[in-house]
């Protein structure tokens, strides 16, 4: 028995004997993961999320939520003597007397922003690759709503600090709940807790900052790693890696020492940003006061496109019955994110009705084998940043010096025509990428070497790629195509089927149009026969120095 | 190796064009080979694990020797540098050793694990059936019909008392759509500077030129109401321009709503409520920093640009008898974001 089976036996049977975790130990201990950098965008989001509860209930410790007016006499002399809430002054505490409070709030609000980008990009990395796909659809969901949650999380967060920027950011809020029709008004008044902006707010958010939020998320979290732990990681597809099983490290030690390890680089990296790049300086916007504004207000990132969204609508308001309709608020702030919402959760159905294709999958789809779902991909990004963009539209302006006006009005008539430009060109440079591929395979590489026949015809060399990268180039899954169902069956029954299958095929068509089909064993057999023979046809009319013949790299049967 | 013609890939036609290879033979790392680069990588963890120790401990030593001092902002700069740098220093360095240590130390050949099919086999999906459907016999919930109606209805309104238990978040009445009609703008109501509360006479003001104001009645509020105060200042805020006689419009029923070119408008966006500040005094051009709604002061505020669509609620001015400016009456139409309710307060109808 060696010295750490030994150290480890007692205490492991003392647990066993409580909770039987010996088998779920052994199961578990050495289970496998695949390595890959796209990975770990996941894990920056649960390390921010960490890091968001370790530094924000420091925080809580000196935040006081309330709006409750006091004269500022703290340490930051250009507010001395300002009323103030309360909540505003005990942030100019938090910053200006607590040793580290400064650094603490710094850290907090990094790691927010660290948060939701590193969420958007993860997602961003399990649509381009398919991860989605059955049986991951409950996760995508989850990962979307958690998704919202972060919003919501920084929004209300954003808000608690009561100084001039976050007060102007809960006066559009207030615009916005008053533009939802009938009960706008009202729920207004239950929110604000009377008319805005009242000395409610902050408390109210705050509980909702602290406690039912992040509870929500933490929620969200545990199910999510836990679909993930059961369902097992997904794999890139190569040789090896099949459908049947996952290649790589085992938890423990290698993951342990990996993720853990990346989980204190995450940390650290936020707190060295924190102490070397300032983040919102709240004593510079002063207290909040209703009828004050800075010009080149801009919310945090995330909230960007919603702000922007805002800005670019055209000022549509009705008046029916007697009753107002404010559709330039009420489109960009409640229909349009609700719809996308609604998209980004149903993506997973929605392709799965336009493929076909529900069939389980654990390897991941290269991004330019799926081209025209690498195409919405893409589409949608450029919708959200030129929505983010829009949302600085002053910035671009003051940068560019282009007048404010031009920059909205192009991005009024960009955002409905770009995106599916944006589509358009994807698709095409996917498609482009998988003839390459094809051609790398059939072909070879290109050598560099350029030989001169007999005839004095040139040509380039070309080396067969090794047989691994071959399969991993060739060994994705082939489109699924949907037959239409007959109309009548061979008994002359109606189909009730027809007219949707009719449906799906075309958009089954539309999905894989001009997508490589991969050849068959058989056609690959021929095609590597052939590109063999043209080289062995080459080099029998080369002239070679030395005036040998140089044999050809051994190609492939 | 198994190609990918298995239950979990079902659907593909024609098979891979090329036979799966396996895993490629593992490659060694040098310090898999060489005890020496070996070494050196355990010095390089060890390293750095020592030096997050020693950083942990800067960061006490910071905590001590730098206090914070009263309006000192370079201390406070220096505190926030040096407690991030030790902090952040040891937390990156654990964290960089750890995966040195992973990618240099621990074994890189590559393990492979089974998967099992996402489906249970039928017959335990027949049990999970027959499990359920026993339950739902046994509790008769199919028979007894009364029993599933009553309890669909008890279940049914319960989220009333849920709902109505929130009624009190906030005060109803007066109905939310009045109280937002009205400001503390009313009859004789003096304009004030909103920073010197000052009252303002006509020839204060010079052409071209904006002031910032509020009601007089503002500074009546108690201070214990400080909740009033904030309130008022969300909705009466007001902009004075002058400008030329004939440099603006005077809409029907307008007429002496101004006094020698003295316009009186809403401080409130009328898109979503922010404060509007930008004034572009060759165009007599107010512009809302947030959306970049832009009214035009000298047509009646009427939209220009920008996502808003109703005009800037204007304020009728007259001078009092002791020549200062002040209002005729409160604001003919509600200040501020539509909502749905606010066509009806539009010709001054009032609490």
């Amino acid at each position: 028995m060696s010295a750490t089976t030994k150290f480890a036996s007692k205490p492991v049977a003392a647990l066993d004997q409580r909770l039987t975790i010996g088998k779920l130990a052994k199961d578990n201990l050495r289970k496998v993961f695949p390595d890959h950098w796209s990975f770990l965008l996941g894990e920056i989001a649960l390390y921010s999320f960490i890091v968001l509860l370790l530094s924000g209930t420091f925080l809580t410790l000196f935040f006081k939520p309330s709006m409750v007016e006091v004269i500022y006499q703290g340490s930051y002399v250009p507010l001395r003597g300002v009323p103030m809430s309360e909540a505003y002054a005990s942030t100019l505490d938090i910053s200006f007397d607590v040793r580290g409070g400064l650094l603490m709030r710094q850290v907090h609000h990094w790691s927010a922003l660290l948060f939701v980008a590193s969420m958007t990009v993860h997602m961003f990395r399990v649509f381009f690759t398919g991860a989605f796909r059955r049986p991951r659809e409950i996760n995508w969901s989850i990962g979307g709503v958690l998704l919202l949650m972060g919003l919501a999380a920084g929004f209300t967060g954003y808000s608690l600090p009561d100084d001039l920027l976050s007060g102007t950011g809960l006066r559009i809020i207030e615009g916005i709940v008053l533009s939802i029709p009938v009960v706008g008004t009202y729920l207004s008044f239950l929110v604000f807790g009377g008319d805005y902006p009242g000395d409610d707010i902050i408390s109210r958010l705050y509980i909702a900052h602290v406690l039912l939020v992040p509870g929500l998320i933490l929620a969200l979290v545990g199910a999510h790693l836990l679909i993930l732990w059961y369902q097992k990681h997904t794999q890139w597809p190569g040789p090896g890696r099949t459908e049947k099983n996952v290649v790589g490290y085992p938890l423990f030690p290698v993951y342990t020492a990996k993720a853990g390890g990346f989980f204190f680089v995450v940390s650290g990296v936020t707190v060295l940003m924190s102490a070397l790049i300032q983040i919102n300086p709240v004593w510079f916007w002063g207290p909040y006061d209703p009828s004050q504004v800075t010009a080149g207000t801009q919310p945090d990132w995330y909230i960007g496109w919603l702000d922007g969204m805002l800005r670019v609508m055209p000022g549509w308001e009705w008046v029916i019955f007697g009753y107002t309709l404010s559709l330039n608020v009420m489109i960009p702030s409640l229909i349009m994110p609700g719809v996308l919402t609604v998209l980004l959760l149903a993506y997973p159905a929605i392709e799965r009705f336009a493929t076909g294709d529900d069939r389980e999958h654990h390897l991941l789809d290269r991004p330019r084998n799926n081209p025209t779902r690498t195409g919405i991909g893409v589409m949608a990004i450029v919708f959200y940043g030129m929505l983010w963009l829009s949302g600085g539209n002053d910035f671009v302006a003051t940068i560019f010096q282009i007048p404010v006006n031009y920059i909205t009005q192009f991005m009024q008539i960009g955002l409905i025509v770009l995106p599916p430009l944006a589509f358009i060109i994807t698709r095409r440079i996917a498609i482009g990428l998988q003839r390459r591929d094809l051609e790398r395979v059939e072909h070879g590489r290109e050598t560099g070497v350029i030989r001169m026949t007999t005839e004095g015809e040139f040509y380039e060399e070309h080396e067969p790629v090794s047989e691994y990268e071959a399969y991993a180039l060739m060994s994705h899954p082939r489109p699924n195509m949907i037959e239409v169902e007959p109309a009548v069956d061979e008994n002359g029954v109606k189909n009730p089927n027809h007219k949707k299958s009719k449906r799906q095929a075309a958009l089954n068509r539309f999905y894989w149009n001009n997508t490589v089909q991969k050849p068959t064993a058989e056609e690959m057999h021929r095609e590597l026969d052939h590109a063999a023979h043209e080289t062995e046809e080459h080099l029998e009319h080369e002239i070679l120095p030395g005036g040998g013949h140089n044999p050809p790299e051994a190609t492939r049967h | 190796m198994t190609t990918h013609s298995s239950d979990l890939e079902p659907a593909s036609q024609g098979g891979d064009p090329l036979p799966d290879p396996g895993l490629p033979p593992h490659r060694p790392r040098l310090s898999d080979t060489d005890a020496k680069s070996a070494k050196r990588a355990e010095r390089q963890v060890a390293a750095m694990f020592g030096i997050a120790a020693l950083a942990s401990l800067g960061f006490v030593a910071a905590y001590l020797a730098l206090p914070l001092i009263e309006g000192d902002l370079v201390r406070l700069q220096l505190s926030n540098l040096a407690l991030g740098l030790t902090l952040g220093g040891a937390l990156f360095l654990i964290g960089l050793g750890a995966i040195q240590w992973a990618k240099k130390l621990m074994p890189d050949v590559e393990m492979v694990q089974e998967r099992h099919p996402f489906e249970s086999s039928p017959e335990d999906q027949a049990g999970a059936i027959a499990a359920f459907q026993a339950g739902v016999e046994e509790s008769g919930i199919g028979r007894r019909k009364l029993i599933r109606n009553s309890l669909i209805g008890g279940m049914a309104l319960l989220p009333l008392p849920i709902v109505f238990i929130l009624g009190d978040l906030g005060p109803l009445n007066p109905s939310p759509p009045r109280v937002r009609a009205s400001t503390i703008w009313g009859p004789g109501v003096r304009v004030v500077n909103d920073v010197t509360f000052e009252p303002i006479r006509p020839e204060d003001l010079q052409v071209g030129q904006l002031v910032n104001a509020m009601p007089a009645t503002y500074k009546d509020i108690p201070e214990t109401e400080h909740v009033d105060a904030l309130n008022a200042r969300a909705f009466a805020s007001v902009i004075l321009v002058r400008m030329e006689l004939d440099e603006f419009e005077v809409p029907q029923g307008r007429e002496d709503w101004d006094v020698d070119g003295i316009l009186c408008y809403s401080k409130i966006c009328t898109h979503v409520g922010c404060p509007i500040s930008l004034y572009e005094q060759q165009t007599h051009n107010m512009l809302c920093p947030c959306h970049q709604s832009t009214f035009a002061l000298a047509e009646s505020g009427k939209v220009v640009f920008g996502p808003a669509k109703r005009p800037l609620p204007q304020l009728a001015l007259e001078v009092d008898a002791e020549g200062y400016l002040a209002a005729q009456g409160d604001f003919a139409e509600p200040v501020g974001p539509s909502y749905w309710e606010r066509a009806k307060f539009e010709n001054g109808e009032r609490i």
